[in-house]
């Protein structure tokens, strides 16, 4: 070995609290109490544990490895007990580490254009890391959480391991926007699980060894989610007010259209064209007030089905009366559908009656002339 | 009492073939050319036209005869299959007991010798044996008639697809009938080859129950509604009770009801296609009566049909006039040719030796021995700790089950690819399933009739035995196979990405041409 090789330099952000919540059976971790509840209650911090299963898997490749990361608990003292080459950013807060932290060291290191920042963690640690950053870095989790819903961690932190040493032996890898869910952990203790789409970041996408994407193909997934787009754009009809909701899969209609759609908004097209963007509930019914002709394009959200109510709020029960349920259109990716395991969508608007309208089971668009009929509760 | 095979298999490094041998080495030597046939050498290749001429010669191997033999048959050692173990891990397609007695039928030159152009009046027996198969699964089925065309399932479901759009131009409704229904269990082809024949696939999605509602069928059924395709039962395991209403349902609106049988191993001398209001079906001879499956072909499906769609079969039709077998050529409304002449011959003189040596009542007993064989070892299988069943799990099955290791590989690195490396080393191997990729960590078995219940155990016990060092020696299994021939493919993704397949020439071409423009 000479030392004239470029080191990999690989971003590590451990939060420490996370998980801990978990373990003492608080379902959670969030919030200043819960996290004190839990140290009383006697847990120790296990996304330290985590972290070192995930960082082993990179030790055959210490000499090439560069760990850049936030002091103490944060990343610094596993990274250098491991042995690696470790340089430490300075932090400029005094007192207990809290999620300010991880989202200052996530700003750094994006901006110096890591290939990967590793982030150990649960949920809101990747909603942190999505405030500090947006979708602008490649990232990964390591889950450390108690309950994961956000797509952005690998199935376990020795699958975070392996990634990482694909990035370490520059093994090309494919990024896909991923979703951040944010639970309410409070509603959460209280026996409902209540989620939505909080927003995306870049990660790294291998077969098998990232959470919730356990498809044939990551390439392939990418052209069918094309091909959505171009069943869609192919049947559009003119004078007709178009309502895309949230996500990457709605988007690629937008795209394939030449328009740019947000990604966590509900945007209005009309004759290809984008009438206006992020539409709140407000701004969803005075246009609907203008157009007889509506229809709404859906993409069934994070992992748990939700067609309504969960990440498209704005899509409020009014907003789908006044459509019609015979002009709702579903898009989703056959993977998606799979992903949730014959679970069945869910639709929850708040409202009953309009909720058992959809009852039963709904067309799905999947492809170019491909349509799945999938249960509906 | 199960033996430990201790298993290791012979490893050769065997190079490819075109890498073998040496310029000028030759494995037969042909006689010198005739001084009378050299004369006249130039006057033969100017019959062949000069565009069809090569400018090279072709790159042949160069090899003594020894080492051809030794190179076969050394491939043949680094080999897995039904002829060795307990080969049950297939899915559908598990391969179960081809009697070599079959293979002498078969390969019997009386057979072999004849060709398909000589005069009707001279293989008058060999016509009188696929005519006589086709009655067979005629009865089996409840079909009127048949086809031995297809050369494989996928072939005779587009067959049938074909036959199927013949009818509805006939009726004028061609044009309007462009959708067809299928189920999400049903084999992949059963979408596939209506896609490929240019209609629009919708697919049901199973309740809790391993089967669709009625209620989502009734709300895609239309007068756009060509025809519904389906298995039953599908991988699954489960059939679905409410065929009979479903296929009514298909009907009301006009459409038409297509069972794929290419495995009816649980069906025979039980249930019929006629029966459950099928218009078509298809058999694959490799799966159900034991011909060889030959890895891609020559296989042999079987298209049946009901007397209203007999006129629309493949073309030219083996046919019997009370006297005499005859080749049907004047068939004006056949969908025509879909293969050279008749189909595969050969096994057509297997699957009639097969069903004749088990007669009928032996093959309603092989599909119960199947689903009793499959039902013996999901019990052994479930009494592995981590190993589950989806969809009603308490459920007895027919002749398959697709199973689940991921309860028991969620939390390792580990996924189902890894534990069916690991299976080499014991032996066997199992197909962790096709599309569609609903059950996470999926492996289908079929144990079929062929299979004793010391095999069958024995199998559960090797499972048992991977399950346990899922635990124990995760390590072990990440490394595996240590005892194949091959260690493993480290990149599995282009055989999943689309923009890397080349499934033809004029494929390859049109890729090569956009790579050169990129």
């Amino acid at each position: 070995m000479n030392g004239l090789i470029q080191k990999v330099k690989i971003g590590l952000i451990v939060n420490p609290l996370a998980g801990i919540g978990g373990r003492v059976g608080l379902k959670g971790s969030d919030g200043d109490l819960t996290q004190k509840l839990a140290i009383a209650k006697g847990a120790v911090p296990h996304s330290m544990v985590r972290t070192r299963e995930a960082l082993e898997m990179l030790l055959p490749y210490k000499e090439q490895v560069e760990i850049i990361t936030y002091p103490g608990e944060m990343g610094e003292n596993i990274a250098k007990e491991l042995g690696f080459e470790v340089s430490v950013l300075i932090r400029s807060a005094l007192g207990e580490f809290s999620a300010e932290d991880t989202k200052k060291a996530a700003v750094v290191m994006c901006s110096l254009q890591l290939p990967i920042i590793l982030f150990a963690g649960g949920d809101g640690t990747a909603r942190d890391i999505y405030d500090a950053v947006g979708d602008n870095c490649p990232v990964l989790g390591i889950p450390a959480g108690v309950k994961i819903h956000s797509a952005v961690y690998a199935i376990n932190p020795a699958a975070a391991g392996s990634i990482a040493q694909m990035i370490v032996t520059k093994q090309g890898l494919i990024y896909f926007e991923s979703e951040v869910m944010d639970l309410d952990e409070e509603a959460y203790r209280g026996g409902k699980v209540n989620t939505r789409l909080y927003g995306y970041l870049q990660v790294p996408r291998v077969d098998r060894l990232v959470q919730n994407t356990k498809s044939p193909s990551s390439k392939n997934e990418f052209n069918v989610v094309q091909e959505i787009a171009y069943e869609i754009t192919q049947s559009m009809d003119h004078d007709t007010l178009y309502l895309v909701g949230p996500g990457t899969t709605t988007r690629a209609i937008a795209t394939t259209l030449g328009l740019s759609k947000t990604l966590l908004g509900v945007d209005a097209i009309r004759d290809l064209k984008l009438l206006d963007v992020d539409l709140d509930e407000k701004g969803l019914l005075s246009l609907l007030g203008k157009y007889p002709s509506r229809r709404i394009i859906v993409t069934p959200i994070g992992g748990q089905g939700y067609l309504f109510g969960r990440g498209n709020q704005q899509i409020s029960n009014e907003v789908i009366r006044m459509v019609g349920k015979e002009n709702v259109i579903v898009i989703a990716t056959e993977h998606k559908l799979f992903s949730l395991q014959g679970e069945p969508l869910l639709v929850d608007t708040g409202d009953a009656v309009l909720d058992a309208q959809f009852t039963g089971s709904i067309k799905v668009i999947t492809g170019i002339g491909k349509r799945m009929v999938y249960p509906v509760r | 009492m199960t033996t430990e095979r201790a298993y290791h298999q012979a490893r050769w490094n065997e190079p490819i073939i075109l890498d073998m041998g040496g310029e000028g080495e030759r494995g037969i030597l042909l006689p010198e050319v005739e001084k009378e046939m050299l004369e006249d050498i130039t006057s033969i290749k100017s019959q062949i036209p000069k565009a069809l001429r090569r400018v090279t010669p072709p790159d042949l191997p160069q090899i003594s005869q020894v080492e051809v033999y030794r190179h076969y048959l050394r491939l043949s050692q680094e080999n897995l299959g039904a002829g060795f173990v307990a080969d049950v891990g297939m899915a559908t397609s598990t391969m179960k007991y081809n009697p070599p007695i079959n293979e002498r039928l078969a390969s019997n030159p009386k057979f072999t010798d004849l060709h398909p152009l000589q005069d009707v009046s001279t293989v008058q027996g060999m016509l009188e044996i696929a005519y006589t198969l086709g009655e067979f699964l005629k009865e089996i089925s409840g079909m009127d008639d048949i086809s031995l065309q297809p050369r494989a399932g996928s072939q005779a479901i587009y067959a049938n697809m074909a036959m199927i759009r013949a009818y509805h131009d006939k009726n004028g409704q061609g044009t309007q009938r462009d959708e067809v229904i299928t189920t999400i269990f049903s084999h992949p082809s059963d979408a596939a080859a209506p896609s490929a024949a240019g209609y629009k696939i919708i697919t049901l999605y199973p309740e809790k129950n391993g089967y669709p509602s009625i209620e989502s069928l009734r709300s895609v059924v239309s007068e756009r509604t060509a025809a519904f395709f389906t298995t039953n039962p599908d991988d699954t395991g489960i059939f679905n009770p409410l065929i009979k209403e479903f296929n009514d349902i298909v009907h009301a609106v006009g459409g038409l009801c297509a069972y794929d049988q290419a495995n009816a191993n649980g069906l025979l001398g039980i249930a019929r296609a006629r029966e459950a209001g099928f218009d078509l079906c298809h058999f694959n001879l490799h799966k159900t009566f034991s011909t060889p499956h030959a890895s891609g072909g020559p296989a042999t499906g079987v298209s049946c049909v009901t007397e209203e769609l007999a006129a629309f079969l493949p073309s030219p039709h083996i046919s019997f006039d009370g006297d005499r077998y005859y080749i049907d050529e004047d068939r004006p409304e056949s969908i025509g040719k879909i293969g050279q002449f008749y189909g595969v011959a050969a096994n057509f003189i297997r699957a009639y030796a097969w069903i004749m040596a088990h007669g009928a009542e032996g093959l309603k007993e092989v599909s119960e021995i199947a689903v009793l064989n499959n039902n013996y070892l999901m019990k052994k299988v479930l009494e592995i700790d981590g190993i589950t069943i989806p969809y009603e799990p308490g459920k007895p099955r027919l002749d398959q089950i697709r199973y689940s290791w991921h309860e028991l590989l969620k939390d390792t690195h580990l996924d189902i690819v890894d534990i069916a490396n690991r299976s080499a080393d014991y032996g066997m191997h199992f197909f962790y399933s096709h599309h569609p990729y609903v059950v996470p960590d999926p492996a289908t078995l079929e144990p079929t009739e062929s299979y004793s219940y010391r095999d069958l155990a024995k199998y559960a016990d090797d499972w048992r035995k991977i399950a346990t060092e899922v635990k124990n020696d995760p390590e072990k299994i990440l490394t595996s196979p240590h005892m194949a021939p091959i260690h493993k493919m480290s990149d599995l993704t282009p055989l999943s990405d689309p923009e890397k397949w080349i499934p033809s020439w004029r494929v390859f071409k049109k890729k090569k041409r956009s790579v050169h423009s990129d």
